[in-house]
């Protein structure tokens, strides 16, 4: 857990609910409306062959309180039925079905906002009174017998122990009232499947373990159900946690006035303007998104054509690409093809040190810590040393920081030089570069390529 | 009672500049129930009388925080001057999303537990898995064949991520490391030989990242911060410090230019980072919950979250606050992973309730429900050329869906 600067302002006062509690509290939302005395869902006792079914409600529910879809309502109350807030009579596999099928409600004495963490030996109890009863439905399923088994070698030691309070637990049981039993004995058993599931079924109760420190609350944890006592004491009931938060500092608090006040001085802009500005961009790439418009020829995935993925790889790009690179200067810097033609078009023009010294600098920024003063000064040398060989035109200030920081070279050495450039590039080469009769002929695929044949005047050397 | 005095004392400073919004906001922060009746007395009276019977020990504390607060209401007064109107009411001018039609179209099988993370290789079809059982796997996804494995000698490997040359794998976990592996050719060598640990945080490492290099990785702990590292060296070139809490979350920028990248954490906040100068230079905390999952609009200039308390949220840079929530009555599972779609306008989101929801980004509604995972969906992730997406979930097998 984080605890350096754990100055924790709590945006409404709330105390902080741990992920799994907002959860619970939601389904016990749900819970509560199916409940509900007048709107809720009917709960009765059902007559059937030779005896009574006490407080059940059918599986034909067709929606909770929020009116969703048929698959959605059945998938959301398997997880609630999984998560054992109710069950079906006659399974210990939890779910929801749209049948016949009975289900009754847990009580909140089990529900998982308890925090319940029952130990093997409650199970142990458990499972040694239920072989205790002659009743055929109590009767152990297999994985259930397995189980025992298990435990039975597991609690060796302690097994005469376990037999006495399961014999407790059964004699307590069987002072009960018969429908009342019924009930109960359902629910424990709800209890155990949500805590000990069927093998293949989903744990409910595994936790993520990035969220588990915070879940555990020492004297929220309930262990045992039988009220047995572990060997290990694993709380004192008098035990209140630690505040998680700690109040700031003095130093935190100005730090976060300094961080309130920069940014108050941000520019912002108006929901109106940044709307407009999402719409246009979903809607100019919207053509490139294979979920709205199909790969040319055909999605590999859906298909099992490959011949997209090579002909991306192929040197030769698409119109569609080629358009693309009109975008943005981003797209064509972006893309390696894009970066190949821009270039070339640039070197065919005698103006190329602007854009192999922006992307010289990113390669900079792309190699070990340990290659990076000796890569600044070759690029120093190469474009801003005087008399370089391809000078490039930054503005004084930028030269001046820069002459500055190659003296002590690191990753960002040519930051606000390369920042002008960027800005020269993209106002003026890139703006002649989609003006050219070169991106043009590319735009509307006349001539491949590879074979570099394009109309530029004084370049006597790339015929071909 | 700590809270309640410097709520007060926010109140005799500044009166006059109490907006509905702030007196709203007042009245939550005043809760629980003892203290509202009083506390709404406070916000009417012009001279709270009270406020005199408890003395603070230290009172510059009290009067920092009071001048904090301040700030941060007029902070979210700037920001709702410019709210002129919603997203999905400018959408409104634009097509509705017609049936899609998703299907898995490739379920990969192997892992022994459940998978927590994964990442597509740039050539769209490689991807690397995680797992709790700590293996690490790389496949060819189009043809679902195991390619490389390792074991990591820690359970829950909850991060990994595929180098931009696709030479390399990093990953990391409950090691509260970061390794990276290097990719040979030869299939039965030992890929365990040549690890290289990278990173070092002081718990566990949720989330790691390389940068547009095989040279720099960027990762996100339990111990609050995120940090940039020399791969080469070890070397920690950048720290990233302001969460309150565990960083569950990152996303780099898009940008060619941009040395940016965005963070989620347990406490409820998504940051901003500038990558150079380490600095936080946007926050946004408008979620109720931990944010699990923190994914760049393919513009750069904004990006969704994925948090606990079911709700998807898109926050633009520019507008600099939420500008969508994505969110349902029947969604009460939280979000785990989300990402877009190549043009924007589809996120996707993985849920605790073992579902996808497909959800139209500008109108704010849920375009499509995927089922098919048989238990959490843990990380999702949109392919390189956004021909397909991949989940991972605790059911042990990962999904590839078009």
């Amino acid at each position: 857990m984080a605890q350096t600067n754990s100055y924790r302002q709590s945006s409404n006062g709330v105390a902080d609910e741990s992920p799994n509690m907002l959860v619970y509290r939601k389904m016990e939302d749900v819970i509560a409306h199916m409940q509900d005395e007048t709107n809720g869902i009917p709960v009765r006792t059902v007559k059937s062959f030779l005896s009574k079914i006490p407080s059940v409600f059918s599986g034909k529910i067709h929606f909770f309180i929020v009116t969703v879809k048929r698959l959605e309502a059945l998938h959301l109350g398997t997880l609630m039925a999984a998560h054992g807030y109710f069950f079906p009579i006659s399974d210990h596999v939890l779910t929801l079905k749209d049948d016949g099928t009975f289900y009754r409600f847990q009580t909140p004495y089990f529900w998982p906002s308890n925090c319940w963490e029952p130990e093997n030996t409650d199970y142990a109890v458990y499972l040694c009174k239920r072989t205790m009863q002659n009743k055929a439905r109590l009767e152990l399923a297999d994985y259930e017998a397995e189980s025992l088994a298990r435990l039975q070698r597991a609690f060796a030691r302690k097994w005469e122990f376990i037999f006495m309070q399961a014999e407790a637990q059964a004699k307590v049981d069987k002072k009960r009232d018969k429908i009342e039993r019924k009930i109960l004995d359902s629910q424990e058993r709800a209890f155990w499947d949500v805590h000990r599931p069927v093998p293949g079924c989903v744990n409910t109760t595994e936790a993520d373990i990035k969220k588990s420190s915070r879940m555990k609350q020492p004297h929220k944890t309930r262990k045992s159900v039988y009220g047995l006592q572990n060997d290990i004491q694993s709380h004192s009931p008098a035990h209140t946690p630690a505040p998680e938060v700690k109040e700031p500092t003095e130093e935190e608090i100005r730090d976060q006035i300094q961080h309130w006040q920069a940014q108050l001085d941000r520019h912002r802009l108006k929901m109106s303007k940044v709307a407009e500005s999402l719409l246009s961009y979903t809607g100019q790439y919207v053509e490139y998104d294979p979920f709205f418009t199909s790969p040319e020829p055909s999605n590999p995935w859906i298909s099992d054509d490959i011949t997209v993925w090579e002909l991306e790889t192929s040197k030769e790009p698409g119109q569609q690409r080629v358009k693309r690179w009109g975008f943005g200067i981003n797209e064509v810097l972006k893309d390696p093809v894009g970066r190949e033609q821009f270039l070339k078009f640039l070197e065919s023009e005698f103006s190329s040190e602007n854009l192999r010294f922006w992307l010289a600098v990113q390669e900079v920024k792309k190699r070990p810590i340990r290659e990076v003063p000796t890569r600044v000064q070759e690029i120093w040398q190469e474009f801003l040393a005087p008399g370089a060989p391809s000078a490039i035109n930054v503005d004084s200030k930028s030269y001046d920081k820069t002459t500055q920081n190659v003296k002590d070279p690191g990753r960002y050495a040519f930051e606000d030089a390369q920042e002008h450039i960027y800005k020269l590039m993209k106002s003026d080469s890139y703006s002649r570069f989609l003006r050219s009769t070169f991106y043009q002929e590319l735009l509307q695929a006349k001539k491949k390529v590879n074979n570099c044949t394009y109309h530029c005047s004084n370049n006597p050397s790339r015929t071909g | 009672t700590c809270e309640y005095n410097y709520v007060l004392s926010c109140i005799s400073c500044e009166p006059r500049v109490l907006s509905l919004q702030n007196i709203l906001s007042l009245i939550l922060f005043l809760l629980p129930a003892s203290a509202l009746t009083t506390g709404i007395y406070m916000i009417f009276s012009t001279k709270p009388e009270m406020a005199t019977q408890e003395v603070q020990p230290n009172e510059t504390l009290t009067n920092l925080k009071a001048e904090s607060d301040t700030l941060k209401t007029k902070l979210e007064d700037e920001r709702a001057k410019l709210h002129d109107v919603e997203l999905h009411q400018v959408a409104e001018k634009v097509d509705g999303l017609g049936q899609f039609i998703m299907k898995t179209r490739r379920t990969l099988k192997g892992h022994g537990n459940k998978v927590l993370c994964m990442d597509w290789c740039k050539d769209k079809r490689r991807i690397v898995s995680s797992s709790q059982d700590g293996k690490v796997i790389v496949w060819d996804a189009f043809t679902t064949n195991k390619e490389h494995a390792v074991t990591m000698p820690c359970t829950w490997v909850m991060a990994c991520a595929y180098a931009p040359s696709g030479c390399a794998v990093a990953c990391g976990g409950l090691d509260n490391k970061c390794s990276v592996y290097p990719l040979s050719l030869d299939k039965n060598e030992n890929l365990a030989a040549k690890k290289k640990s990278v990173a070092m945080h002081t718990n566990y490492l949720s989330a790691c990242s390389f940068t547009n290099s095989d040279m720099q990785i960027l990762t996100s702990s339990g111990d609050g911060t995120c940090a940039l590292w020399d791969v080469e060296s070890g070397q920690l070139l950048q720290s990233f410090h302001g969460h309150a809490a565990d960083v569950l979350c990152l996303d780099l920028a898009p940008s060619e230019t941009g040395n940016t990248f965005v963070s989620g954490g347990c406490d409820k906040k998504a940051n901003v980072w500038d990558m150079r100068s380490g600095q936080c230079i946007q926050s946004f905390e408008t979620h109720e919950s931990d944010i699990n999952s923190v994914r760049y609009y393919p513009s750069g200039d904004a990006f969704a979250s994925g948090s606990d308390d079911a709700t998807c949220r898109l926050y633009d840079l520019r507008a600099d606050r939420e500008v969508a929530i994505y969110s349902k009555e029947s969604i009460i599972f939280g979000a785990s992973s989300v990402d877009f779609s190549l043009s924007g306008r589809l996120l996707f989101g993985g849920y605790n309730d073992y579902t996808i929801n497909v959800w139209d980004v500008l109108k704010g509604t849920r375009v499509s429900i995927l089922f098919g995972h048989e238990n959490r969906v843990s990380t999702l992730r949109l392919s390189p050329d956004g021909t397909a997406f991949c989940s991972g979930s605790w059911d042990h097998t990962l999904r590839i869906w078009a």
